[in-house]
């Protein structure tokens, strides 16, 4: 007979070592899909997981990795904090939405003004756009207590018809031939976010993302209000007892993700994307969910699990053209790394016992 | 400009790769980025139709590679990027919001040729390709004003977009030329593709008295709706939804990208390819007109395949005047046709049909 | 404009067909979460189904069959949630996303040979003179079976919850599971059931749509519908007739719209599109008044030693 037991302390070894195992056990079984597929199973995780990095044309994917990683992470790190703290923000996707039109917006208006000040509005006009949606959740959470699982993610359907209104509308090319779509931001200098130094992938989207994950690490290891995120979340009564004010966290944890989800989608639409379309949004605010908690809430694993993410995405890119791989089994297997690494988590803070149990 | 030199010295190595198979060593490789899975039955679907076409006609002298579910945007360029490091000789990005990420990516790569689906920017490794199927919708239009009895018609567009506005106007210019009173009911769904919305607003139009229903989104939904219903028909659209013949489908309008696809590498091939800009009709066969079902009287049937050959041959176009626009000011004087600059930026309806459109 | 166009009688038929996937997995999520889960993995779980039971349905020739798969494959899909949260104890909110991620991308491999297929139809129930009442008869008795299943479910799960013991044992596990693990009840075994019953639920709303609403297989199909059968569970406040509420309300704004567009109402669409979010929320605030509606123990892990 098996039982698992609490360990008194989280294992160190275990945290090191279960994301190994995890990533082992995918590499297995992930080869046993690729075979059954016809492929070759070790050439497929070569493909995905060594061509990008190591690979003959690793000059050009490592910087695709921070250009795809960094609103992974920024956005994550907003939510990990609302998420230490029992506040549920699901709805990044939406406040990323908002920041990409308040910025865009602002940069377009401008059209074709050029001055040094037009790109950072446009940063502190994305960090509202994402801030005021995020308040919507927050504000009524506080003053009525409603959901803001729900709130948040209804939000997200919201922005998206916003953001078809404004790319068929109001923000249209003029010079596009009737086509959607804005302007491309690339080309308007004074509003493109370009890459700080050519070929380095590193752009203005990357540094907020690095600033907030020492920000975030400060905040929770040295902060007071780092504190009350803790302690609200693990023992919500004794926060109570210390003094937190749970609506004025409420309003904090949320303004906050939601400003760096907003952050995150002005820097992407001012620099890879280039501009505001109907699908601009590719699914970043939920992806980030998943690599909030892959890195335990914790920033320096946040940066990580960004990093493993955007690996895949553009390792398994690699392996549809080069192997003929289906994008089904490319997901297929994110849907495996995902489960092992959750999975194998377990033994950081529990062990395997063996021998006979009284009943558990 | 570290990555530029590195992306050019590569580019130099491809060079030397296609002049190796100048010598017949090497096959020509084609690439294909897809905006959609290529089980979405639809846009996406019919184009890999078109690669695997390319691969038949072309045998081992080619090779097609493909990713599909592509995000349009970084993602659109990096997928392209890694496609001519790869070696790609020709390189086809099927979706309009590629448009800029083709033109990034070919400025990089001076020697490999890119052929961008239904977008006008150009450059001289870049050509553009569409296909006019406004000319399918003709024909669909002069089915439907012949076939209505409630003269009634449904037409579920996705985006206020040229491209589904020339379609509506080509159907309902064709309908009412037959049938002065016939009237259109349009449902934006803004969607390609959501087929459970698209059941919707097909039912919702039955239910309004229309026994025609024309759809501008690719899945089969309306067709079960019809189906339903029992007495309306509908048209294929993007594939030929056969599996709904005769009834309620009665024909179909089908993108067919295999014979460009193929001339083009063939192109590529021997060294003629140069960038273009192709929009081709039922007459080079791009766009396919799926048979019309039995369940069409003959007499009409025979009007309909004459509308086809008329097109096809060029003797007649859809947009002949005179036609108004939707708010009465003139639009094309009599015996006057569309110029394609018009037609491509067609943001207005033409007289007859009510509503506005969205924006 | 011509708003005589619209019929309300249709109108309301065709909003019950339209609610019945959201009605479905949004009865399965109630019973999860009532046992204290909360799993995300809905949209996921859905599309399994839909492929599984489209495949079924036209390998067999019988929707009938095809349903059933789809609730095993959605059930099935299912247990490796169990395996994560109740089993490896992972944190239920990232596993539930990546379920969905896994179904997702599953059911696009399982349907690489369904595409363009149509599948046996399953008929309407004849209840004779019955459906030949005015505006009652196309109302409630011109319907297919799946959807009468969906209303007689809510019914059940309602009078399930209320009534019995296992209804009262499994609001207990949902509550508080330490207090009910003391009591002396298998609280894993409870929700492994309960995440299984969601399963199979919501595999027969996929399977709704790809057999009988739409009916066809296209990859991704369900289009986001899981998400909303988890919204309405929570706007519901976890009682199974503000379900049926909610999916009516829901479907039936979705189809005014849809409606009020085909009547030539110049409206703008983007707008028009969003409301049925707007409504969700306005909703919700009025209804956020009743707090003693989540369950205790919603979404925390539990462990019998810890």
């Amino acid at each position: 007979m098996i039982r698992l037991e609490k360990r008194p302390q989280p294992s160190r070894a275990f945290s090191w070592a279960a994301p190994l195992l995890a990533v082992l056990a995918t590499f297995f079984f992930g080869g046993l899909l690729f075979a059954a597929l016809g492929k070759d199973p070790v050439q497929s995780i070569l493909t995905i997981f060594w061509q990008p990095l190591f690979g003959e044309f690793s000059f050009f994917y490592r910087p695709q990795l921070l250009i795809k990683g960094a609103p992974l992470v920024l956005i994550a790190i907003g939510l990990s904090l609302g998420f230490r703290a029992g506040i549920w923000n699901i709805g990044a996707e939406g406040q990323y939405i908002m920041g990409a039109l308040f910025g865009a917006g602002f940069g377009l208006a401008f059209y074709p003004a050029d001055s040094a000040l037009i790109f950072p509005g446009m940063v502190l006009a994305g960090a509202f756009g994402g801030w005021i949606w995020a308040m919507i959740p927050a504000i009524l959470k506080v003053r009525f207590g409603t959901n803001e699982i729900l709130v948040s993610l209804m939000l997200v359907y919201v922005a998206e018809q916003f953001l078809a209104s404004m790319s068929l509308g109001l923000m249209k090319n003029p010079e596009g031939f009737g086509f959607p779509g804005s302007r491309n931001l690339q080309q308007y200098p004074s509003a493109h976010n370009a890459e700080l130094i050519a070929g380095s992938g590193m752009h203005w989207g990357v540094v907020a993302a690095m600033i907030a994950v020492i920000f975030a690490y400060v905040l929770l290891t040295r902060h007071r209000l780092g504190f009350a995120v803790r302690v609200t979340g693990e023992a919500p009564r004794a926060a109570k007892f210390s003094g937190v004010n749970p609506g004025r966290l409420v309003l904090f944890c949320l303004g906050t993700s939601g400003m760096l989800a907003g952050l995150a989608g002005l820097f992407e639409v001012s620099g890879p994307a280039g501009q505001v379309t109907i699908d601009f949004n590719t699914g970043y605010g939920f992806t980030a969910i998943i690599v909030a908690f892959l890195g335990r809430l914790h920033p320096i694993g946040i940066v990580l699990a960004g990093l493993l993410m955007a690996l895949t995405y553009i390792g398994g890119d690699i392996a549809q053209s080069q192997l003929g791989l289906p994008a089904a089994a490319i997901q297929v297997f994110q849907g495996m790394l995902l489960f092992f690494l959750l999975a194998f988590d377990l033994f950081t803070n529990y062990r395997l016992r063996t021998g006979r149990t009284e009943a558990a | 400009m570290k990555l530029t030199t590195l992306l050019a010295s590569a580019a130099v190595a491809l060079g030397l790769g296609a002049a190796a198979y100048a010598d017949g060593h090497e096959k020509t490789k084609v690439g294909f980025v897809y905006v959609g899975p290529i089980g979405d039955g639809g846009w996406t679907y019919e184009h890999d139709k078109g690669r695997l076409a390319v691969e038949e006609a072309h045998g081992d002298k080619v090779e097609t590679v493909y990713v599909e579910n592509v995000a349009e945007g970084p993602d659109a360029e990096r997928v392209m990027t890694q496609m001519a490091l790869d070696g790609a000789d020709l390189i086809f990005t099927t979706s309009f919001g590629y448009m800029d990420a083709t033109i990034n990516v070919a400025q990089k790569f001076p020697d490999v040729k890119f052929e961008h689906a239904t977008g006008y920017k150009r450059a001289d490794n870049v050509s553009t390709y569409s296909a006019r199927f406004y000319e399918g919708r003709a024909i669909q239009g002069h089915i439907a004003g012949k076939m209505t009895k409630t003269n009634t018609i449904g037409y579920i567009a996705s985006f206020p977009i040229p491209e589904v506005i020339r379609g509506i106007n080509s159907a309902y210019i064709h309908a009412s030329r037959v049938n002065p009173d016939v009237e259109f009911k349009i449902i934006w769904v803004y969607t390609w593709f959501d087929p459970a919305k698209e059941a919707d607003a097909a039912k919702a139009l039955i239910e309004q008295g229309a026994d025609v229903v024309l759809q501008h989104t690719d899945s089969t939904a309306p067709q079960a709706a019809a189906q339903e219903a029992g007495n309306v028909i509908t048209f294929g659209q993007a594939s030929d939804m056969g599996q709904y013949a005769p009834f309620p489908r009665v024909s179909s309008i089908i993108d067919d990208w295999a014979p460009y696809y193929i001339a083009r590498t063939a192109a590529v091939m021997d060294g003629t390819w140069e960038s273009t800009d192709t929009w081709d009709g039922i007459g080079a066969g791009m766009v396919g007109i799926g048979e019309i079902s039995d369940a069409v009287p003959a007499d009409v049937k025979e009007e309909a395949l004459a509308l086809k050959a008329a097109l096809a041959d060029g003797s007649y176009h859809a947009f002949t005047g005179p036609l108004n626009k939707q708010d009465g000011s003139p639009f094309l004087a009599e015996g006057e046709t569309a110029d394609d600059g018009t037609l491509a930026g067609m943001n207005f309806y033409v007289e007859g049909i009510t509503g506005e459109i969205p924006n | 404009m011509d708003l005589s166009a619209i019929n309300p009688i249709l109108l309301i038929a065709a909003l019950m067909s339209a609610a019945t996937p959201i009605l479905l997995a949004a009865t399965g999520e109630l019973i999860v979460e009532k046992a204290g889960v909360l799993n995300l993995g809905v949209e996921g779980m859905m599309i399994t189904g839909a492929i599984c039971g489209f495949a079924i349905a036209v390998e067999t020739g019988s929707p009938t069959t095809g349903f059933v798969a789809a609730a095993v494959g959605g059930a099935l899909l299912s247990l490796l949630f169990v395996l994560l949260t109740q089993v490896t104890l992972a944190n239920q909110v990232a596993s539930g996303l990546a379920l969905t991620l896994f179904g997702l991308g599953l059911s696009s491999l399982l349907g690489q040979g369904y595409v363009g297929i149509k599948p046996p139809r399953m008929g309407d129930v004849n209840f004779g003179p019955l459906a030949d009442i005015p505006v009652v008869g196309p109302i409630l008795f011109s319907h297919d079976p799946v959807l009468y299943v969906g209303v007689l479910l809510v019914a059940i799960v309602w009078a399930v919850l209320r009534y019995t013991r296992v209804g009262l044992v499994l609001r207990a596990v949902g509550e508080n599971h330490d207090a009910a693990h003391a009591l002396g009840y298998k609280v894993v075994r409870i929700r492994t059931l309960a995440i299984m019953f969601g399963g199979a639920l919501a595999g027969l709303g996929g399977a709704y749509i790809s057999l009988i609403r739409v009916p066809q297989w296209t990859e991704g199909m369900t289009a986001g519908v899981g998400w909303i059968a988890l919204a309405l569970v929570v706007f519901a406040s976890w009682k199974p007739w503000r379900v049926l509420l909610g999916a009516y309300l829901f479907g039936g704004i979705t189809q005014l719209q849809l409606n009020l567009q085909g009547a030539g109402v110049a409206i703008p669409v983007e707008y028009l599109a969003m409301s049925p979010y707007l409504i969700t929320i306005v909703v919700l605030v009025i209804l956020s008044a009743d707090k003693s509606a989540a369950p205790g123990s919603l979404g925390r892990p539990f462990h019998a030693s810890g």
